[in-house]
């Protein structure tokens, strides 16, 4: 049988506010455990929390950005489940009205046509702690400092029909989140993950398949990998005669391999419910004009300006545009040639992008400055400087005399 | 000089007979050598209030004071107090020293108040009689046989017992009122929003207020007036300007619309207190006040409406004592499960059990429409009644409780019945309304409480029509036997 995958994800991308959500202790990752944390973080008795304004601005900053829906009312509910680095007992969430309403997102498919992916909801959270679990000698230790730490979880539709287009779609939001400056991107640190809906059908039936949801995938790689293991597990069960059953899975990225976390059946009653302690979030149409007024290019209108300013080929525009920094690089050594877009694009993803990547460094790290790159494109153009010359003396000269100042 | 009010305190302190050394020395006394039998303080905090003490009367002296500096106060031990043992009448808390000051702490310690002490309450303050607490029962100074009313059952004990000129109370369906009816006392629950609910242990955080218990409507304004404002740490907290509920305690109440709500004169209402709430009434006619029967449909709804809601936010709430961080952790867990469960299995007391148990079920799925959104809908009727009363009433008046103080043990077999003793004051927090209890008589040797209900913000004249009813009559004078 001819099986379709059906993937929804639901991406979780830490907000790159200076204090948390609903207190005012510091964000910053790293620190001593518990040492960023507050009565608030600690869910002491008779603390109450006050919604940072900033978070509200990003999830409008968002929300704008993929064209959804703002709520003018929005409402926090609490979703209730004992764990240990829970501090209060429950999360703080949004649940049946979030802020940000349906919106989507363009992303390139595997034939290089463009596909819309619809985008539910995003909503503002709480992070909760984390459990220390071999900090401590024959104990487990508690960490708040990520307890309260602002989250804007985005929940595409189910729109996504191989682990390919996931991964585009989580690349897509990936880059906008650090072009719209809301998140810092960081997947190592945790501060953009996700967790995948993935099912599988017989392709041509409109009805889904049973879903079964793998969490905490926190990087493009496992993700990938995550989705392909889970599309043949599903076809493998269902092509043997067995059924899928509804549950949430963990990727063992060393086995390279998704296993069973809990059953539905298992799963808690989160027993929602709006938090009194909170009002419902009201935004006027000023907040939002003003949230609007801070809107930067956008990765897909910066991509078509350099085709049409620049005479770029979609691709090009594309890689030049994937991240804001690798375009504004790019942009600066234009100025800085006089004009010469398509050498200094030749440039920027040739020589500059491969002695980065043998270095593992990212644009921000170059050595070689935007300015003096497009001086020397300026001289390749006007052929003081004969290119396999540069090529030549790169590696001995510039490169590393630039590296340390 | 215990007999005195706090507003006749404060004259003395001014006039200098008294420091505020001598009269928190007076207090501390009385404290030590009468409150064995009331069991009203969880804890009696004698070294700093002396400190306290001294510190008032040099402000005193510095003359840079406020007409509270220097008075003895005395906590609910449900506000968190910095240093202090902050229990909230539970086991969960008994080792629980709170590292900060709630709002109204730190708002009375600024206007100078001199803290005696924590008082004792039904456990997280869930209860009509003080009977839950697991410090035990506090006993009613006009009858020890019998309850002094809950959950604020301490501060009300210890307020008509003279052991402090006044004390904190709070109010989720009528913790400061009942008290305050029951043991001869005035006290105000205002409107939602108006005291910050920050470092005060949630309840039921949708209808949790704070407030002051005393023995006059004049001493309860001017503890209201230091007590109440806009804090940005309770994002419930209402932003209005600051007010103060002294200033029209004189205005006459001629021609003030005083509606009786007909749903709370019938069934179950003791004849012998609807005889006293109705010579009240004719009591605030002779005062110029024009009365009118009104009603209030829903009336019968509250309870039900309210024992869904009060438990459901308070299932949530009370998640957070898991034994992990602070409070009580059981011995020897087996493993996480077993520590949470076991935990709060043995730190909770059966009533916060029952309600957390109650409250978890009505959220659950499948639940939740038929209770806690049915129980919103009603709270939303509820509402629109007092709303439709008070296009007719400037105030609401009607009895507190339906019964005198009751004896030790008469309810607790029956939580139902115990529930029903909030029976006219639940619509009022469901409502997010002010009203006050003031005394209005006895039945026998039992103080009888009347109620004032008033329309959002209205403390004011709330406070105004007590007053004026206070200067008129001495009930509000009366103090238990051996305590005048």
């Amino acid at each position: 049988m001819d099986w379709e995958p059906v993937i929804g994800l639901e991406i979780h991308a830490q907000l790159a506010t200076r204090s948390k959500i609903f207190s005012g202790a510091a964000t910053a990752y790293g620190a001593l455990p518990n040492t960023q944390a507050c009565g608030v973080d600690l869910g002491l008795p008779g603390v109450l929390p006050v919604l940072n304004k900033e978070a509200v601005r990003m999830a409008v900053k968002f929300g704008l950005a993929i064209h959804a829906d703002i709520s003018r009312r929005s409402v926090f509910a609490r979703k209730n489940y004992f764990y240990p680095d829970l501090p209060k007992g429950y999360q703080i969430s949004q649940y049946e009205i979030p802020i940000v309403g349906r919106g989507s997102i363009e992303i390139e498919g595997e034939n290089g046509a463009v596909m819309r992916i619809g985008i539910t909801r995003a909503h503002l959270e709480e992070d909760a702690g984390k459990s220390l679990h071999e900090a401590v000698h024959g104990m487990s230790g508690i960490d708040l400092n990520r307890a309260g730490t602002p989250l804007l979880e985005i929940v595409s539709e189910p729109e996504l029909r191989s682990a390919k287009q996931a991964v585009a779609y989580m690349k897509k939001i990936h880059s906008l989140v650090r072009y719209l400056e809301i998140c810092d991107g960081n997947m190592q640190e945790g501060s953009f993950r996700c967790d995948a809906n993935v099912s599988v059908r017989p392709r041509g039936q409109t009805k889904f398949g049973t879903r079964a949801e793998i969490k905490n995938l926190n990087s493009f790689r496992f993700v990938e990998r995550a989705i392909n293991y889970e599309i043949q597990r599903q076809i493998d069960l269902l092509g043997s005669g067995g059924r899928v059953v509804q549950e949430t899975r963990l990727y063992d990225a060393e086995r390279g391999e998704t296993r069973s976390m809990r059953l539905k059946e298992e799963a808690n009653d989160y027993r929602y419910f709006p938090d009194p302690d909170l009002l419902p979030l009201e935004l006027s149409e000023e907040f939002i004009a003003g949230v609007e007024a801070t809107l930067p290019e956008l990765p897909d209108a910066k991509k078509h300006r350099f085709m049409a300013e620049f005479g770029l080929s979609a691709y090009d525009a594309a890689l030049l545009t994937a991240n804001r920094e690798t375009a504004d690089y790019f942009e600066a050594t234009v100025t800085a040639s006089g004009g010469q877009a398509k050498l200094s694009a030749n440039w920027v993803m040739g020589e500059v992008m491969a002695a980065l990547n043998r270095e593992s460094k990212d644009i921000t790290q170059s050595p070689i400055s935007p300015t003096l790159l497009g001086g020397l494109v300026r001289r390749i153009a006007d052929n003081t400087i004969v290119r396999s010359n540069v090529e030549r003396r790169r590696r001995c000269r510039h490169y590393h005399r630039y590296e340390r100042p | 000089m215990h007999k005195n009010s706090l507003i006749q305190l404060s004259r003395a302190l001014d006039r200098r007979e008294i420091s505020s050394v001598e009269l928190t020395e007076i207090y501390l006394d009385r404290i030590a050598r009468m409150d064995g039998k009331y069991n009203s303080f969880i804890t009696v905090t004698a070294e700093l209030a002396r400190a306290q003490a001294r510190e008032a009367d040099q402000r005193r002296q510095a003359g840079n004071n406020g007409p509270l500096t220097g008075i003895p106060i005395a906590h609910k031990d449900i506000f968190c107090t910095r240093g202090v043992k902050t229990s909230c009448g539970s086991r969960m808390l008994d080792n629980f020293i709170a590292p900060y000051d709630a709002t109204v702490v730190e708002k009375l310690r600024r206007a100078g108040m001199v803290m005696l002490g924590k008082t004792n309450m039904d456990e997280f303050a869930m209860g009509s009689s003080t009977e839950t607490s697991f410090y035990g029962p506090v006993r009613n100074p006009w009858d020890l046989e019998r309850v002094p009313g809950g959950s604020s059952g301490g501060s009300a004990c210890v307020v008509a017992a003279r052991l402090a000129p006044a004390a904190t109370g709070t109010d989720t369906g009528g913790s400061i009122r009942q008290p305050a009816a029951l043991c001869g006392l005035t006290g105000i629950k205002p409107t939602y929003g108006t005291v910050s609910r920050y470092g005060m242990i949630a309840y039921a955080s949708s209808l949790d207020q704070g407030g002051p218990i005393a023995r006059s409507a004049e001493d309860a304004a001017l503890l209201l007036t230091a007590m109440a404002g806009f804090d940005a740490r309770d994002s419930t907290s209402a932003e209005r300007p600051a007010e103060d509920y002294s200033t029209h305690l004189e205005d006459s109440i001629e021609g003030l619309r005083i509606g009786l709500p007909r749903e709370f004169f019938g069934e179950g209402l003791d004849s012998q207190i609807g005889a006293v709430i109705e010579s009240a009434v004719k009591q605030f006619e002779r005062l110029g006040a024009v009365v009118a029967e009104i009603s209030l449909p829903n009336t019968r709804l509250s309870i039900p409406a309210y024992y869904v809601v009060a438990p459901a936010e308070c299932s949530s709430n009370l998640a957070r004592f898991d034994g992990v961080r602070y409070g009580y952790r059981c011995d020897d867990a087996a493993d996480i499960n077993d520590l949470f469960s076991r935990s709060r299995g043995e730190g909770f007391g059966a009533e916060v059990k029952r309600r957390i148990m109650i409250g978890t079920y009505a959220l659950s799925a499948g639940y939740y429409d038929a209770y806690y959104l049915k129980a919103q809908r009603i709270r939303r009727l509820i509402r629109d009644d007092f709303h439709r009363a008070f296009a007719e009433a400037d105030v609401i008046l009607c009895p507190t409780s339906p019964t005198v103080a009751f004896k030790l043990g008469e309810k607790t077999d029956d939580p139902v019945t115990m529930y029903l003793s909030d029976i006219y004051t639940i619509s009022i927090n469901l409502a997010g309304l002010p009203a006050l209890s003031l005394p209005a008589g006895f039945v026998g040797r039992l103080p009888v409480g009347l109620q004032l209900i008033g329309d959002h913000f209205g403390e004011a004249r709330l406070l105004n029509a007590a007053h004026r009813y206070q200067q008129a009559t001495d009930w509000h004078l009366r103090a238990p036997e051996g305590c005048g």
